[in-house]
């Protein structure tokens, strides 16, 4: 089979006819014991994959990109939890949470590649390694196009709870609108999403509401998260120019027309919550170059590190 | 047939002794002999530790995993594990001790887990060892469990079991493809089954002439196989299998016995062994002390959660008498 691995010294009876009794489920091909997003199934199998008229393809690719990187860098902080949250119960909770973002950043990064082959990192010739995997491991931090929220560090579990809520009551608002989009794919992702981001709304709502409600300490946490994260929630609603041209074109959101909703939402939490309404300015951003830009903290290309390292190493590799 | 000796002067025992004779389960409110139920403490905690303390070195793969697809499996995959600890735990709350206390014994060193996991996680191919090799050796350890004679370790066994079953075929299908791939992925494959091979026979735990907790454990229909049967088991199981993947396993005694109808194989080294279980092993230190920060780290948040919960209990009972 290879040149280097010694053949197999030790002959050995044929595998079928005994001892085969707890092998058996490994045999077996119900799918459904299989997480969610690790099937060998095209994930858009039976979606029309046409690019609508009037939308420019790089546009379109663009954009899912930015909503890929949202879902794909959030997701990577959230499964840093894993062995590591307050109770198993959160441990389970955060890594579904995780687990869904991923599925949906993966299905936007495939039809980020299809839209526009060319925005996919070049590998060596005859590397099997699928764009999803390309676009996610093969580009700089400078290529990323994710908000600058989801990149930074998870802190404590109030950091993490504050950021989620944030993310996902925006997103949420995001998804509810673009399930209407005149591209099939996105249209179907956002309907998926729909589903996931009210559980995730809800999950840190009520985490929320316990933290300001739970402790003296709990509270204090929760209020320092606020002042934290709050400079980083106003790049989710800021026009980008690529975003203004493909909600013109009815392929995507502009995110301003979101904003309005998502702070009722979150005031009505606050509210809930007895948490005054923070006031902590925007996060400036460096010549006007935001996340969607490109421009990060330095954050990110940690994250990228770790997150890149084996697959680098192995642009032939097959996984 | 029991190593009790009140059998036949107490009705509660007899009654007990009958219920084991028949094979049949005994249940939480079920009376049961004092030793039974320190044994079973003894052997689900254990296990249930055992799936969080393993969350850790698979778990450390998780933000490096080299596809997204293999992400997602990695992640869903230690989610299980959560799930598993949190049915075992919770069948050891059925015999009165809760979470927290078991909690404590862990990080203070009081009850043990599988001393597997106290070795390291170096590649990525470890990930696809893990799932063959070390949740195989689970798996042959499990099976019987299923039948086991408390009720609620058996019935969360069997839910195990099938699960475990999908990790070991995620572990050993991760292992196919990175054969299907570069050189350098081949090397990395065989160098961790070569590392993990013998720690996974270790998971049997010692030769039967040196288990002092076995004999009882089989009595009581906790315990179903010895030690070296399971052992024989996966040895004969696993060869054939990295036959087909194309590795060898590190072991020159290793050969095909046709007069028994088994292998025989080399013994694993048992100085490592009782090494890595008396608390020296290459991780021991480290996964005791992840577990202890997650664990004092998270503190705060419980306590709010017990607090909040306690302040809307007593708002429902407030509202309830008005």
């Amino acid at each position: 089979m290879t040149d280097h691995v010694e053949p197999a010294s030790h002959p050995a009876p044929d595998p079928s006819d005994a001892h085969g009794s707890v092998y058996d489920g490994l045999l077996g091909g119900d799918p459904s014991h299989w997480a969610f997003g690790t099937d060998f199934e095209d994930p858009l199998a039976g979606v029309d994959t046409t690019i609508p008229e009037g939308v420019d393809a790089r546009d379109l690719a663009t954009y899912c990109l930015m909503l890929a990187d949202d879902a794909l860098i959030a997701s990577q902080r959230l499964s840093q939890w894993t062995s590591r949250a307050p109770d198993l119960e959160e441990d389970i909770a955060l890594a579904n949470i995780a687990l869904d973002l991923l599925g949906q950043a993966r299905l936007l990064l495939a039809r980020a590649a299809a839209a526009d082959p060319t925005l996919v990192p070049a590998l060596p010739e005859g590397s099997p390694v699928p764009p999803e995997d390309a676009l996610a491991f093969f580009r700089e931090s400078g290529e990323f196009r994710n908000v600058r929220l989801v990149e930074t560090d998870n802190g404590d579990f109030a950091v993490t709870i504050v950021k989620l809520l944030v993310l996902a009551t925006a997103r949420l608002a995001l998804l509810e609108r673009l399930a209407s989009s005149s591209d099939h794919v996105l249209a179907a992702v956002a309907a998926k999403g729909v589903k996931e981001l009210t559980y995730h709304r809800d999950y840190a709502g009520r985490w929320f509401l316990t933290l300001a409600r739970g402790t003296e300490e709990s509270r204090r946490r929760l209020e320092a998260a606020l002042a934290v994260v709050w400079p980083l929630q106003a790049e989710l609603f800021a026009t980008h120019e690529v975003e203004r041209r493909v909600a013109a074109a009815g392929v995507g959101v502009d995110p301003a027309t979101t904003a309005d909703d998502v702070a009722v939402v979150l005031a009505q939490v606050f509210a809930v919550s007895g948490v005054e309404q923070p006031t902590q300015a925007a996060l400036a951003g460096v010549q006007g170059r935001q996340g969607r830009d490109g421009l990060h903290t330095e954050a990110l290309s940690l994250l990228l590190a770790e997150m890149q390292v084996v697959a680098r190493a192995h642009p032939m590799g097959r996984w | 047939m029991t190593a009790t000796d009140t059998a036949g002067t107490d009705p509660l025992q007899a009654g007990f002794d009958a219920t084991i004779g028949h094979g049949d389960r005994i249940e939480p409110r079920d009376w049961m002999p004092e030793g039974y139920r320190r044994t079973l403490v003894r052997q689900v905690a254990q296990h249930a530790h055992s799936e969080i303390i393993g969350m850790q070195p698979e778990g450390s793969w998780i933000g490096r995993a080299p596809s997204l697809r293999r992400k997602a499996i990695l992640l869903a995959k230690v989610q299980d594990e959560a799930g598993h600890g949190l049915y075992l735990y919770s069948a050891c709350e059925t015999l009165g001790v809760s979470r927290g206390e078991l909690t404590e014994k862990l990080i203070s060193g009081a009850q043990k887990y599988s001393s597997i996991f106290n070795y390291p996680t170096l590649t990525y191919a470890d990930v696809g060892t893990i799932g063959w090799l070390v949740d195989g050796a689970a798996i042959c350890n499990q099976v019987p469990l299923c039948r086991t004679s408390f009720g609620p370790y058996g019935r969360a066994m069997i839910r195990i079991c099938k699960e475990e079953s999908f990790h070991q075929r995620q572990g050993y299908e991760l292992l196919m493809t990175m054969m299907r791939g570069t050189d350098e992925q081949r090397a990395m494959v065989q160098e961790s089954v070569n590392r993990f091979w013998w720690p996974a026979l270790m998971m049997f735990g010692p030769p039967d002439d040196e288990s002092p907790n076995s004999a009882q454990s089989m009595a009581w229909g906790i315990k179903r196989n010895s030690n070296d049967d399971l052992r024989q088991r996966f040895v004969d199981m696993s060869v054939p299998q990295a036959q087909a993947l194309g590795v060898t396993f590190p072991d020159p005694e290793l050969r095909w016995n046709p007069e028994r109808g088994h292998h025989d194989f080399g013994q694993p080294d048992w100085d490592e062994f009782m090494q890595v279980v008396k608390g020296n092993g290459p991780c021991n230190t480290q996964r005791i002390a992840h577990r202890r920060k997650a664990h004092e780290d998270g503190a705060w948040v419980r306590e709010a959660a017990t607090a909040y919960a306690a302040k809307q209990a007593a708002m429902a009972t407030a509202g309830g008498a008005a």
